[in-house]
């Protein structure tokens, strides 16, 4: 049972999968059988894929490949990641292009840290869904309860990684059960085998189709007169007559014709190869970009992203990679690491380096600017690979995240070069000894009337009464004074979250414990404020009451001025609220009262302030 | 213990912006010519093989209007078929293409062939040392081959783009990584690339292919009456210098090449399919893989990871 080496029977199911299924040819069964010895021993599924037991005394190489079959309703490629000794570099190899994954346990062990792990890197490399595969059945005697069980226990644990779908199926990879046809063995199991939900499971196309993103990958110039732009469609979609802009130039033209060896096209979409002309002459070659004027890509000099680290020589702050991202390549080096992700615990903790098969996020500054989405909203502009310049090997892989705000983030340069930071005289350690805490940031959201003020308000009392330095920042109140120049369009919250994370942030490295208490309905808002306040001290919690109960107590009358349209943008009626999906403490005030909310976070907060973090 | 990721891709055409199977393979793998080409001095193997037709219509598309922006490298053992040399010809005449045709002399006049010295030997001094000397010779950088990786289990570790080292050896024991489409073509001083823009093709994606552009195939895939004896249950034809031994006797059968080689190494099949519709319809249908009618893979357990190592293609 050491992690990645013992069999969950991974090679065994694939086998079984592609037996039953009636895709093996039979001069591979035939090798099968000769292994086998006697007739009518089982035959050892797991030799028809990996082979590893046998690739492994051979000396042969085990890595991530690549098997290839099709049913009469769809087409797989099953990339087989061994979880040996590369595991986290070779499964986020085989994630990155994947539309869902399988993740097996054994029913006898359940669900270990490695199966956490896996879900952990496949949902980092925006997988959408998980099957999550309840093996050896046969050894718990097909037994609901033990599947139950697992199921409960990752489907919670589940919950933090955003999968689209997560389906539990209870298989015997040996016998076959559940895997192409049910069998008779666990009639009380109501969902469909293995095999028939990956035939009928909605793969929403992965592609982008809002976004138009065209990286150029080649200039075609035939002759004097064809002049072509070459390259696939990233994301969206593009018509000729269409305006574009031709990034870095900013220079602006029409689509004049989509051409292809069959013809031109009335229209190209993601995923496509073509090459198009455009009306008129501009600056544009590999590496540049095209787009629509009125929806672009960040051109940024600096990103954050999350990294898999790939490479022997760890990645550290100060050193040079080469970056490259769609057709564009450019140096760049590690500016920070904010921290660096258990992919056990998916804790965060702090780190000077990230090593071999280490996650965390990182921020790198390129020496030229690049065209980027963030991930989730775009596999190909926000993803990249980094290349060690001296041994060209490729070291680590990058997943942008928090494109808006990445330039006002902490350990990003501001907008002005010239602006250093000053270190003062004493640290953080001192003013932390001088206050006796290491100081958090408790970050409510939550609709309005939800109670963040409220709780706030008692939580500020009871820190003080308990002697703990501390202070509410208040949305209302900052908008009375800092704030007071920010209204509430999209653009002016995302300001107005800023500041006070900043605010936030200066308070807590002044050594007091900050309770903030905005709306601040924007995950990325959110996920930008941990960032600016730093992770390792942001608690952000999430006041879930429904919206009925909100409106109905409307202590401001808010509400009812928002329903009759006297007030506008308002955040649950004419504004959106994105609910957060990893918040690390969650309340409903509508089934718990004030005195339990105030007395479960102020535990929370004080065991956080007491033990001393790393930074 | 570990995971299993899945890339499931239609088998047919639903939705409005969605691409068929088919045009998946084919969009990916422009990007993947158009990647290789990047390189200083590339190369495109010809074997004028089914895979290779497919490779030369692909590459005409990614470079249309231009032309194929290198040229197309056809290490000759002298032990091809009549027909394909004939089909070669045609071919690179009618389409303007650049074709360098590179035969290990010194072997030949050395009387390298398989039936003397062995299929391990013949193979490494005709096929993988003509090779490598075709590169220095012609000192590319890149070779684009036509590989699938479902063709064999070593292939089917091997990246899209690949490094060799000065000797041409694959070392896949340190693969890099290779994430999303983002592939890494920078190299070394003497290091080289080899580039798969067929990695995920299968056989029946080939035909199929085949059959929906149209494409000119040698006719010894096709089914006809055609001299072979039996050897080790291979159905071996008999060609200019091939050897039959005591006790084979020469008969006329109804068959058609699965994949071609060179003449002495290559199995027929027992088929009826005379085209193209009825070769997939076979495929639909068959129970043994592409690989068994090779003489050559059969010599040793893990043969094929050796020779790659070794510089083979
Ligand atoms: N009883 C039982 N044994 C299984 C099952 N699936 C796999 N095994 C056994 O578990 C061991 C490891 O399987 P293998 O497929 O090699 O594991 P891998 O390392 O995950 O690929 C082998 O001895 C299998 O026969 C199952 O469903 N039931």
């Amino acid at each position: 049972m050491t992690a990645g080496s013992v069999g969950d029977g991974k090679s065994t199911l694939i086998g079984r999968l592609l037996h039953d299924a009636g895709v093996i040819y039979e001069d591979h069964l035939q090798a099968l059988r000769k292994k086998a010895g006697r007739e009518g021993d089982p035959l050892d599924f797991s030799l028809l894929t990996d082979g590893l037991k046998a690739e492994r005394e051979q000396g042969i190489t085990i890595d991530v490949a690549y098997r290839y079959f099709e049913t009469s309703k769809r087409r797989f490629i099953v990339a087989d990641t061994p979880g040996h000794e590369q595991y986290t570099r070779n499964m986020a190899t085989g994630a990155s292009t994947a539309d869902l994954a399988i993740i097996l346990v054994d029913a006898r062990l359940g669900v270990l840290t490695q199966s956490k792990r896996h879900g952990f890197i496949a949902s980092l490399l925006g997988v959408p869904r998980a099957v999550l595969a309840v093996n050896k059945m046969d050894l718990v005697g097909y037994n609901q309860e033990v599947f139950e069980k697992i199921r409960g226990e990752y489907a919670t644990f589940a919950q933090r990684l955003g999968f689209a779908e997560l389906r539990c199926i209870p298989v015997s990879a040996v016998h076959g059960d559940n895997v192409v046809t049910a069998g008779t063995r666990m009639p009380w199991f109501e969902g469909p085998a293995l095999l028939p939900y990956l035939e009928e499971v909605y793969i929403a196309s992965d592609a982008n189709l809002v976004d138009f993103r065209f990286p150029i990958q080649r200039v075609v110039r035939p002759d004097g007169t064809f002049r072509g732009y070459s390259g696939t469609v990233a994301s969206g979609v593009a018509r000729p007559g269409e305006e574009v802009v031709a990034l870095p130039s900013g220079q602006r033209t029409h689509i004049e014709r989509i051409v292809t060896f069959t013809g031109d096209l009335p229209y190209c979409h993601a995923t496509q190869s073509v090459t198009l002309t455009l009306a008129d002459e501009v600056d544009a070659g590999r590496g540049d970009m095209l787009a629509h004027p009125r929806n672009v890509p960040r051109a940024v000099r600096s990103v954050e992203a999350m990294v898999v680290w790939m490479g022997n020589e760890p990645l550290a702050p100060g050193r040079t990679y080469i970056v490259k991202h769609t057709s564009r390549s450019v140096k760049a080096s590690c500016a920070t690491i904010a921290y660096r992700v258990d992919p056990n615990t998916l804790r965060q903790g702090h780190a000077d380096e990230l090593r071999l098969n280490d996650i965390g996020r990182v921020a790198f500054t390129m020496f030229n600017p690049l065209f980027v989405d963030e991930y989730r909203q775009n596999r190909t502009t926000g993803s990249f690979i980094v290349i060690d310049p001296a041994s060209n090997e490729t070291v680590g892989a990058g997943m942008i995240i928090a494109r808006r705000a990445a330039h006002v983030r902490a350990g990003v340069a501001p907008a002005s070069k010239d602006i250093a930071r000053e270190v003062g005289h004493v640290t953080w350690q001192q003013r932390e000894a001088l206050l006796g805490q290491s100081p958090l940031t408790v970050w409510f959201t939550g609709l309005s009337g939800s109670g963040k003020s409220t709780l706030a308000k008692a939580i500020e009392r009871r820190l003080v009464e308990l002697g703990r330095p501390c202070f509410v920042l208040d949305g209302d109140n900052l908008r009375h004074g800092l704030n007071r120049d920010l209204d509430f369009s999209p653009e002016d919250r995302t300001e107005n979250i800023r500041r006070a994370a900043e605010v936030a942030r200066l308070m807590n490295d002044a050594g007091l414990i900050v309770i903030s208490a905005f709306i601040s309905p924007y995950r990325q808002d959110r996920e930008d404020a941990r960032g600016i306040v730093g992770a390792e001290r942001f608690i952000e919690v999430h006041l879930s009451t429904d919206l009925a109960t909100c409106e109905q107590r409307d202590p401001k009358g808010l509400y009812r001025k928002a329903r009759s349209g006297a007030l506008a943008q308002f955040t649950g009626i004419s504004a959106p609220y994105e609910r957060p999906q990893s918040a690390d403490v969650s309340l409903d005030t509508a089934a718990v009262s004030i005195e339990a909310a105030v007395e479960t976070l102020v535990e929370r907060i004080m065991r956080g302030i007491i033990s001393s973090r790393p930074r | 213990m570990g995971d299993v990721i899945l890339a499931i891709m239609p088998t047919q055409q639903a939705e409005h912006y969605k691409l068929s199977l088919l045009d998946r393979l084919e969009a990916e793998s422009i990007h993947i010519f158009r990647e290789a080409a990047e390189s200083q001095c590339a190369v495109m193997m010809y074997s004028v093989g089914k895979d290779s037709s497919v490779m030369l219509r692909l590459a005409q598309k990614a470079f249309h209007p231009g032309p194929i922006p290198f040229p197309l490298l056809h290490v000759d053992t002298a032990y091809k078929f009549p027909q394909m040399y004939e089909f070669r010809d045609r071919t690179c005449a009618e389409l303007g293409l650049k074709l360098i045709v590179h035969r290990n002399e010194h072997a030949i006049r050395g009387n390298a062939n398989p039936w003397d010295i062995g299929t391990v030997a013949c193979c490494g001094q005709l096929k993988t040392q003509g090779l490598l000397g075709a590169l220095s010779e012609g000192g590319f950088d890149m070779v684009i081959g036509g590989a699938r990786r479902e063709e064999e289990r070593s292939r089917a570790k091997e990246r899209i783009f690949s490094v060799r080292d000065e000797h041409g050896q694959w070392d896949p024991k340190s693969q890099r990584p290779e994430l999303w489409s983002l592939y890494n073509t920078r190299i070394g001083p003497r290091e080289t690339l080899r580039a798969f823009p067929l990695s995920n093709w299968t056989e029946l994606d080939v035909w199929r292919y085949i059959e929906r552009e149209a494409i000119a195939v040698v006719p010894l895939y096709f089914a006809e009456e055609r001299e072979v004896v039996r050897r080790g249950g291979q159905l071996i034809p008999v060609g200019e210098k091939t050897r039959v031994l005591p006790g084979e006797k020469i008969e006329r059968l109804l068959c058609r090449y699965r994949t071609l080689g060179c003449y002495p190494c290559t199995g027929a099949l027992a088929s009826s399919a005379r085209g193209v519709d009825a070769i997939i319809a076979e495929l639909e249908k068959a129970t043994f893989s592409e690989r068994i009618t090779r003489v050559i893979d059969h010599d040793q357990d893990g043969s094929m990871e050796q020779k790659k190592r070794e510089g083979y293609f």
